[in-house]
C-alpha cells in the first residue's frame, strides 16, 4: 500500500481496491467485541482458521475478527457474509459443522441461529432478526463488516471520503455550517450543539488550537464508545481530522481510559496506519492541511469524563473540573481554544459530511437529530448495543429490540444516562427518547446507558448503589457534591438499615435541590437524579422501608426477616448445615427453629431449603 | 485596553461594562470577577476559599450568585465568573440563600468546631446541622487555600490535594515528609481554620513532618526564618544567601 501523495491518488486507490474485491466473497466474521471476547471469541476464530485449513478453504473463505456485532447476550457471535447469516453462542466445537454445512454446502445450522425469546421462532438472516430490524446504524454500521485493524476495509466502506470531500470542495466555514445544519448534538451527555461549539472555537483568537476526543467512558454498564474505538477506530480519526480542519487545529488528543487496552491498541495501530499512508501528519495529501494525533491514557477516574477535568488530566494535573467560563472552546488545553467531543460524536461526523447535513437532519426528532447508540443492559432478554433514531420509544427499545424482560418478569423501571441518570417508571414507556424528553421526566441522555430493572430491584437500593458509585468517584473539589453525596449516602444507608425517619425524605429532597443548583460541574449537578427520580416515582417504596421497616423487593438485607414454617419443615437439617452462625436449632425430623438474635440474614437457609419451609419477608 | 498619560504616571484604563446587581445598575472593569465587582460596590458576599492574592477556583460555593433573567436563571460562583455587559445578578435571592445555607450546613456537619464556619452559619441563622458528623474534631474545610498559596505564591508545590471525595485531604506526596517544603509556613498562615500544625522550639520549626533549623540574624541574633526558606529566596533572586542572614530590623 502506498503513501497517498494526492487527493486523487486516494480516490484512485479506493477505485482499484473495490475493483479487486469480489462482493460475493465468502467471509466469516467472528465478533471480537467487549461482550464476545471474554466468552472465547479468540478460540472460535482459531478453530475457524484450523478448520478452513483442514478443508482447504483458506484462499476461498476470508476469516476476520470484527468489532461488536451488537447482540452481546448471545455471545460468541459469528456472521457469515455475503448472506448475512448470524450464528450465536458459537463454541469452537460448533465450528466444523458451520464450515461443513454453511460454507461448503450452503445450509443453515438451525441450532445456532437466533431464536425469538417470546415466540421461539428461528431466524437466520441479520436483517430479519427483530433486534437488528428496528435499528438504524450510522455509527455502528461498519462494526460487523470490517476488520478493525485493516485500513483497506475502512477505505472500501467509503472511509476517508469525508476527508477528501472537505479538502477538495469545502472551506472550514462550510464544514462548520454543515455540522450546524445537521443538528448534531454532543453524544457524551450534555447534548450541546456540536456545530456551535466548533464555531466558537473557530472564531476564538489564537494560532494554536486543539481538538480532543473524549473516550473516558466510565458509566457502569456502558460500552458503546469502547465498541466504536475497538471496532472502527478510523472513523474517530476521520471525524477528528474533519473537526481539526474546521476549527484550525494542528494537533489532537484521544483520551482513552487505561482500562480499555484493546481500544488503545487499535487506536494506536490506526493512527500508525494513517500516518504511514499520509492521512495524518503535515501537508496531508499535499492539501496544505496538517494534523496529528496523540493518545492520552486516563487512569480511570470517572470525573475525568467531565471536559475540564479531562483537560487537566492531559496537562498532568489532578483531574478536577474548573468552573466555566472560560469554556474549553475559548480557553481549554494549556489555556488555548479546544474542541472536545465524545467518541460517538466524532464517529458521526464523517457520515454527515459524506451524506450531507440534510440527510442527517431528517433522522430523529425536532431538537435531537440523528441516531443514538444505547447499551441496553439489565433485566432484558437481549442485552447489547443498539443504535436507534432519536425519538424511538423506550417500549420499542426494551420490548422490540431487547426482546422484553427476562423470565417474563414485570418491567419496573429503566435507568438512563449512567449513574447520574434518573429511573423512569412504566408510565413513560411510550416516551420518545431524545435529550429533552428524558430531561422532562427527570433523567438524562448521558452517554447512552440503559439499565432495565424488573420487580426484583429495590429502588431504594438502586438509588443507594448509584450514589455510592458517585460518592467514590466525585473529585471532592466543591462542597455541595463532596459533603452532599456523603450525607445523602448516609441517609440512604439509614433507610436501608431500618433507621430511616419520615423527615429524612424531605431533607433528602432539599439536599438534592441544593446539589443540583450549587455544584461546580455536571457530576454534582446531576448526582441527585437517581434519588430525586426514585423519590418522585417510587416514593411508596421509601415509605415502606421507613414505616414498615420492610423491603418489598426483598433486596435490602437488614430489613429482611427469615423464619421457618413449622408446618412445612421436615427437619432435614439442610439449613442447619448451611447456617454459618448456628442460628437454626432443632432435632432431626422435627421442625427447626431460627433464632432471630443470631441470624445475620445471609439467606443461605432460604436457598438450601427444598421444601420452601424457610420464609422471608 | 487603552493607555492614557496622566500628569505623572501611566495609568491603565480598562474598558468598563454596565451590569445590574440586585437591581442596581453599576459599572465594573472588564475582566473583573462578579465577586470583586459586587464587593467593590458594597454588596456582602461571604467566601471561604477566596483570597485576593490567589487565583480563585470556586471550591467552597459560598459566593454563589444567581444570574440571568427569570425563569432562565442559574447559580454560579461569583469568584470566577467575569462581569458581562447587561448581566442581571442577584446576590441574595431565595435560590442563592438556599444554596448558601445548605453549603454552610454541610460544612458545619463536616467541621462543627471550625470557628469561621460557625460564625458564617450563625449569620445565616444556622446554629446546628441536620446532618451527621463523622469526626467532631475535623477542622479542614478543604478550601485549598494552603495548596494554592504553596503553588502560586511560594512556588514550590510541596503539598496538594490527595484522593477523591471519600478520603480527600491536603497532603504531602505519598504522605511522607515533604522534600519540596521550605518550611515557610505560608500554608499554616493562610489556613482559615488553623488546622495545619506547626511548632517552633529551640530554633527549629517543625511542619509537614520535617524539622527546619531557623536562621539567626547575623546582627541581633533573633531568628529570621528557616534557612531553607532563605536559600529558596537566594535561588529565586540570584543573590548570595548571606544577603538574607540579616533580619529586616537590622538592615
Amino acid at each position: 500500500m502506498p503513501k497517498f501523495e494526492s487527493l486523487d491518488h486516494l480516490r484512485e486507490y479506493r477505485r482499484q481496491l473495490l475493483a479487486r474485491r469480489d462482493p460475493q466473497q465468502l467471509q466469516v466474521l467472528v465478533c471480537a467485541g467487549p461482550g464476545c471476547l471474554p466468552m472465547g471469541s479468540e478460540e472460535v476464530a482459531a478453530a475457524f482458521k484450523e478448520e478452513l485449513q483442514a478443508k482447504g478453504l483458506e484462499g476461498k473463505v476470508l476469516l476476520k475478527e470484527s468489532g461488536c456485532q451488537g447482540l452481546c447476550a448471545r455471545a460468541v457471535r459469528v456472521i457469515l457474509r455475503p448472506r448475512e447469516i448470524c450464528y450465536q453462542q458459537v463454541t469452537p466445537e460448533d465450528v466444523p459443522e458451520i464450515v461443513e454445512a454453511t460454507l461448503m454446502n450452503g445450509q443453515v445450522v438451525d441450532r445456532l441461529i437466533y431464536e425469538a425469546p417470546l415466540t421461539g421462532s428461528k431466524i437466520a438472516h441479520k436483517s430479519e432478526i427483530p433486534f437488528y430490524r428496528g435499528q438504524q446504524p450510522i455509527v455502528l454500521r461498519k462494526l460487523d463488516v470490517i476488520d478493525p485493524e485493516s485500513l483497506d476495509d475502512y477505505l472500501a466502506m467509503g472511509g476517508y471520503r469525508g476527508l477528501r470531500k472537505i479538502l477538495t470542495e469545502m472551506t472550514p466555514e462550510a464544514v462548520i455550517d454543515a455540522v450546524e445544519r445537521s443538528g448534531l448534538r454532543g453524544r457524551g451527555g450534555g447534548g450541546f450543539p456540536t456545530g456551535r461549539k466548533w464555531r466558537v472555537c473557530h472564531e476564538a483568537e489564537g494560532e494554536v488550537k486543539f481538538i480532543i476526543c473524549n473516550g473516558d467512558e466510565g458509566d457502569p454498564g456502558a460500552f458503546m464508545d469502547r465498541a466504536v474505538m475497538e471496532g472502527d477506530p478510523h472513523a474517530v480519526i476521520e471525524g477528528m481530522l474533519i473537526g481539526a480542519y474546521a476549527i484550525g487545529a494542528r494537533k489532537g488528543y484521544i483520551y482513552v481510559r487505561h482500562e480499555y487496552p484493546l481500544a488503545v491498541k487499535r487506536l494506536q495501530l490506526a493512527i500508525g496506519q494513517a500516518r504511514q499512508f499520509g492521512l495524518l501528519g503535515s501537508n496531508i495529501m499535499r492539501s496544505g492541511f496538517g494534523f496529528d494525533l496523540k493518545i492520552a491514557r486516563g487512569a480511570g477516574a470517572f470525573v475525568c469524563g467531565e471536559e475540564t477535568a479531562l483537560i487537566h488530566s492531559i496537562e498532568g494535573f489532578i483531574g478536577e473540573p474548573s468552573p466555566r467560563p472560560p469554556y474549553p472552546a475559548q480557553a481549554g488545553l494549556w489555556g488555548l481554544p479546544t474542541v472536545i467531543n465524545n467518541v460517538e460524536t466524532w464517529a458521526n461526523v464523517p457520515e454527515i459530511i459524506n451524506l450531507g447535513p440534510e440527510w442527517f437532519a431528517a433522522i430523529g426528532t425536532e431538537n435531537s437529530k440523528g441516531t443514538k447508540v444505547f447499551s441496553l443492559v439489565g433485566a432484558v432478554n437481549q442485552t447489547g448495543l443498539v443504535e436507534v433514531p432519536m425519538g424511538t420509544t423506550l417500549r420499542q427499545i426494551i420490548f422490540e429490540l431487547g426482546g422484553g424482560i427476562r423470565q417474563d418478569h414485570e418491567f419496573k423501571a429503566v435507568q438512563t444516562g449512567g449513574p447520574s441518570g434518573g429511573c423512569i417508571p412504566k408510565e413513560f414507556l411510550d416516551l420518545p427518547v431524545d435529550y429533552d424528553s428524558l430531561q422532562s421526566v427527570g433523567s438524562i441522555m448521558g452517554s447512552g446507558g440503559m439499565i432495565v430493572m424488573d420487580h426484583t430491584s429495590c429502588m431504594v437500593d438502586v438509588a443507594r448503589y448509584f450514589l455510592s458509585f458517585l460518592f467514590e468517584e466525585s473529585c471532592g473539589k466543591c462542597t455541595p457534591c463532596r459533603e452532599g453525596l456523603r450525607q445523602m449516602l448516609f441517609l440512604l444507608d439509614e433507610i436501608i438499615h431500618g433507621r430511616g425517619e419520615e423527615a429524612h425524605l424531605a431533607l433528602m429532597e432539599e439536599l438534592c435541590a441544593a446539589m443540583a443548583d450549587a455544584s461546580l460541574c455536571g457530576l454534582g449537578q446531576s448526582a441527585a437524579n437517581p434519588v430525586l427520580s426514585t423519590l418522585k416515582y417510587f416514593r411508596q417504596e421509601y415509605e415502606t422501608h421507613i414505616r414498615d421497616k420492610k423491603c418489598p423487593a426483598l433486596v435490602c438485607r437488614p430489613l429482611l426477616k427469615y423464619s421457618i414454617d413449622p408446618e412445612t419443615c421436615t427437619g432435614c437439617l439442610a439449613c442447619v448445615r448451611e447456617c454459618p452462625v448456628g442460628a437454626i436449632t432443632g432435632l432431626k425430623k422435627q421442625p427447626q427453629e431460627l433464632d432471630q438474635e443470631l441470624c445475620i440474614k445471609c439467606g443461605l437457609c432460604f436457598e438450601s431449603c427444598q421444601f420452601e419451609a424457610v420464609k422471608v419477608e | 485596553m487603552v493607555w492614557k498619560i496622566t500628569d505623572e504616571t501611566f495609568e491603565t484604563i480598562t474598558e468598563e461594562v454596565i451590569l445590574s446587581i440586585d437591581g442596581i445598575s453599576l459599572r465594573a472593569p472588564q475582566g473583573q470577577s462578579l465577586l470583586m465587582a459586587a464587593r467593590h460596590h458594597g454588596f456582602d458576599i461571604p467566601t471561604l476559599c477566596h483570597h485576593s492574592d490567589l487565583p480563585s477556583e470556586g471550591n467552597c460555593r459560598l459566593c454563589l450568585v444567581e444570574i440571568g433573567e427569570h425563569p432562565r436563571t442559574r447559580l454560579v460562583n461569583s469568584c470566577t465568573y467575569p462581569v458581562e455587559a447587561g448581566l442581571l445578578v442577584q446576590t441574595a435571592s431565595e435560590k442563592v440563600l438556599q444554596g448558601r445555607r445548605m453549603v454552610l450546613e454541610l460544612l458545619l456537619a463536616r467541621c462543627p468546631k471550625a470557628k469561621i464556619v460557625q460564625d458564617l452559619a450563625a449569620q445565616m441563622g444556622i446554629y446546628e446541622s441536620r446532618f451527621k458528623t463523622d469526626d467532631p474534631e475535623e477542622l479542614c474545610i478543604l478550601c485549598g487555600l494552603c495548596v494554592r498559596a504553596c503553588r502560586e505564591v511560594v512556588g514550590v508545590s510541596a503539598i496538594s490535594m490527595a484522593h477523591r471525595t471519600p478520603g480527600k485531604l491536603v497532603a504531602t506526596p505519598f504522605l511522607e515528609a515533604a522534600e519540596a517544603c521550605i518550611g515557610c509556613g505560608s500554608c499554616a498562615f493562610i489556613c482559615p481554620t488553623g488546622v495545619i500544625p506547626y511548632t517552633e522550639k529551640d530554633g527549629v520549626r517543625t511542619i509537614w513532618g520535617r524539622d527546619f533549623p531557623l536562621q539567626p540574624c547575623n546582627v541581633c541574633g533573633n531568628f529570621i526564618a528557616p534557612t531553607a526558606q532563605l536559600e529558596h529566596w537566594a535561588k529565586i533572586t540570584g543573590d548570595p544567601v548571606e544577603h538574607y542572614f540579616v533580619c529586616k530590623d537590622c538592615r
